[in-house]
């Protein structure tokens, strides 16, 4: 297998001294964020990107994937310890945990949580290993027709298909899709939507947008609202670890939550809230003690939180081989891609394939490190959940806006920054979804490429997508997909909420 | 927008629809503008009318759903917390855009945004932010050499 020969020279790159130390860091900074209530995966990595600004393109990446599973992991020790999931992905997880915990079970809660993520992800990493390449195979041969009917689809699926409704949806992308029409268009050079401001020229970042959207739009929502009553996280007291009934309990739940987490995942619909939904669910059927749930059920950690960590895995499928993000936290990962020059699609694999086997080993180096460093230190992340509200949020807006001009040392920026703040407020307290417009800003360009470059390929005429069966089928399912739920009003739909 | 001469069961929709409609033109206007040809296929401009028409049938959506009833409980809002931190974000702006530098900015940034969050003790909080602000601004300047911009605080590392 070639493959294994690449991330054979991939784990020689990550398990290098200096690397191991960028894993270390970015695990623990990862967490230690990651662990702040309110704060989600895609607003930790927005946030640490400046950090890795700087470092050599290797360690940089390295780091990264750190901080990725260390902001996931700390989500899940939110969940469990205080009841306030930072991201919906944890909503399930909080279910059971936080009974748990209540308990007086805090620690093998926090420990099946994390073993479970340990375990998900590894497998996962290795179904990604083995089914990039085979895709890659296959996007290699898509031609720009194809692409812009696959982002017809990711444009659906991300704004149509979830929230609350289709139009407020829908609107969220159209914000974002307008934003990336600002600037110089990469194919004529013609300037966009700058209004003789030369700082936009160069389009918007996608960072400031999500910090803006996500960090300064929570801060004033959650200051607005008067959310900041003081909540105690639960003292974790007793032994950390798992006893051989909580294993025994444990690694069943384990398996399905990852069987079921990756395939959605990587799915252009994807999102990890239906697995750790569905997972919670099979789990709560397949126990032999169903009558804990709801009460504490170490099966209702394990098998959500396995199924989260592997469809945050699952995400990377489309992302590495396709470019496509589809999630709010793919989304950054794909703008910290592009800030260390690197556009994921078929011809990374091709060009950079050092790169990815080096991302796909430092994140089996990653989820190792959140092992071993992660169980011993909970101690600190339980002071790190007792910073009183005002200063955790007054460091936020700090570190927020010290990452916006450290990447773009601007007065332009940081007014853009507070603008979106206000946006993201605005979109909050109205219910419009917030993912769909980062997506929007990420995938615009790129679809507006891929429009135009089909057109001149046809010279112009239209049905150069429906004449392609590949592009007439997914063209086909975007327009399914964004049609069914004005017919289906009834069908209950899923409700998705951003990180 | 007075509320005597518009009268519509969901407000929030009926003025997002204005913003989209707005939002159009002003695509429109900026796309016919546009003096660069592609020599052959779509110009540049092409996205735009399209973006433009998007907005335009989804405020024509909005201006709909304003005459239906609003399915969405808007919560009270604390103004004052919002104007708090908006002074916090101003004085950061402001302190930058006058060459006072990155600490002291994100100090007020930090006082003024716990004030928003309810704290009363506004000169602890401003010790506090500025430790953190000095903290950061050697980490970030000279461990990890990103350019913050410097005023007269910063001169004295």
């Amino acid at each position: 297998m070639e493959s294994f020969a690449l991330l054979f020279d991939g784990f020689s790159l990550a398990t290098q001294p200096a690397n191991l130390i960028y894993a270390a860091i970015g695990v623990i900074i990862g967490t230690a964020v990651g662990v702040l209530p309110g704060i989600g995966p895609a607003l930790t990595v927005a946030l640490l990107l400046p950090v890795t600004f700087k470092l050599d393109p290797g360690g940089s990446i390295i780091m990264f994937a750190g901080i990725y599973y260390g902001g996931m992991y700390g989500g899940s020790t939110t969940a469990i310890l205080l009841n306030t999931p930072g991201e919906s992905a944890s909503v399930v997880t909080a279910l059971e945990g936080n009974r748990m915990a209540r308990s007086g079970r805090g620690g093998p809660a926090l420990a099946t949580a994390a073993i479970g993520s340990f375990v998900a992800a590894l497998v996962a990493t290795i179904a990604l290993a083995f089914l990039a390449p085979l895709l890659v195979k296959i996007a290699v041969k898509f031609a720009p027709w194809d692409y812009f009917g696959l982002m017809l689809i990711a444009f659906v699926t991300v704004s149509a298909t979830f929230g609350s409704s289709p139009l407020r949806g829908l609107t969220s992308l159209a914000f974002g899709l307008w934003l990336g029409l600002m600037g110089i268009d990469q194919l004529t050079g013609q300037a966009r939507l700058t209004f003789g401001v030369p700082e936009l020229l160069d389009g918007i970042e996608v960072t400031t947008l999500a910090v803006g959207l996500f960090a300064i739009g929570e801060a004033l929502v959650v200051a607005s609202r008067h959310l900041y009553k003081p909540e105690k996280p639960i003292p974790v007291n007793g032994s950390i670890w798992m006893s051989m009934e909580d294993w025994a309990r444990s690694w069943k739940p384990w398996l399905r939550g990852t069987a079921i987490g990756f395939p959605i995942g990587a799915l252009p619909a994807g999102g990890a809230e239906i697995p750790t939904f569905l997972s919670y669910n099979i789990e709560r059927k397949l126990s032999r003690k169903s009558e804990e749930f709801g009460s504490g059920a170490i099966e209702g950690v394990a098998g959500p939180e396995a199924a989260n960590n592997a469809s945050a895995a699952g995400t990377l499928v489309p992302l590495l081989t396709l470019g496509l993000p589809t999630s709010a936290t793919a989304a950054v990962m794909l703008a910290g891609f592009q800030q260390y020059n690197i556009q994921p699609g078929p011809l990374l694999f091709a060009q950079h394939a050092d790169l990815v086997w080096g991302l796909v080993a430092s994140l089996f180096i990653a989820n190792v490190m959140l092992l071993v460093l992660n169980l011993p230190l909970i101690g600190l992340w339980v002071r790190l959940l007792a910073i009183p509200l005002p200063w955790l949020y007054a460091g936020i807006l700090v570190f927020a806006s010290m990452g916006t001009i450290a990447a773009n040392p601007s007065v332009v920026e940081l007014l853009l920054l507070t603008g979106f703040g206000v946006v993201g407020f605005l979109m909050r307290r109205y219910d419009y979804p917030i993912a769909p417009a980062v997506v929007g800003l990420i995938l615009g360009p790129l679809a507006d490429n891929a429009l135009r470059r089909s057109l001149q390929m046809s010279l112009g005429d239209p049905m150069v997508f429906l004449q392609h069966p590949s592009s007439a089928i997914m063209v086909g399912i975007a327009l399914s997909a964004l049609v069914a739920p004005f017919i289906f009003k009834g069908l209950s739909r899923f409700q998705q909420d951003e990180d | 927008m007075s509320g005597k001469t518009l009268h519509t069961p969901n407000r929030p929709a009926a003025v997002v629809a204005v913003i989209l409609f707005a939002i159009a033109f002003i695509t429109y206007w900026d796309a016919s503008a546009m003096t660069v040809r592609a020599s052959y296929g779509m110009g540049a401009n092409a996205t735009s009318y399209f973006v433009a028409v998007l907005f335009v049938a989804l405020g024509v959506g909005h201006l709909v759903s304003a005459f239906k009833p609003s399915d969405l409980e808007t919560e009270a809002s604390d103004w004052k917390a919002i104007g708090w931190i908006g002074l916090a974000l101003a004085s950061l702006i402001g302190s930058i855009w006058l060459g006072g530098g990155f600490i002291l900015g994100s100090t007020l940034l930090f006082a003024f945004t716990a004030r928003a969050f309810g704290r009363r003790a506004l000169l602890a909080d401003i010790c506090l932010g500025a430790v953190l602000a000095v903290l950061i601004f050697l980490l970030f300047n000279k461990l990890l050499t990103l350019a913050l911009p410097q005023g007269p605080l910063e001169r004295l590392f």
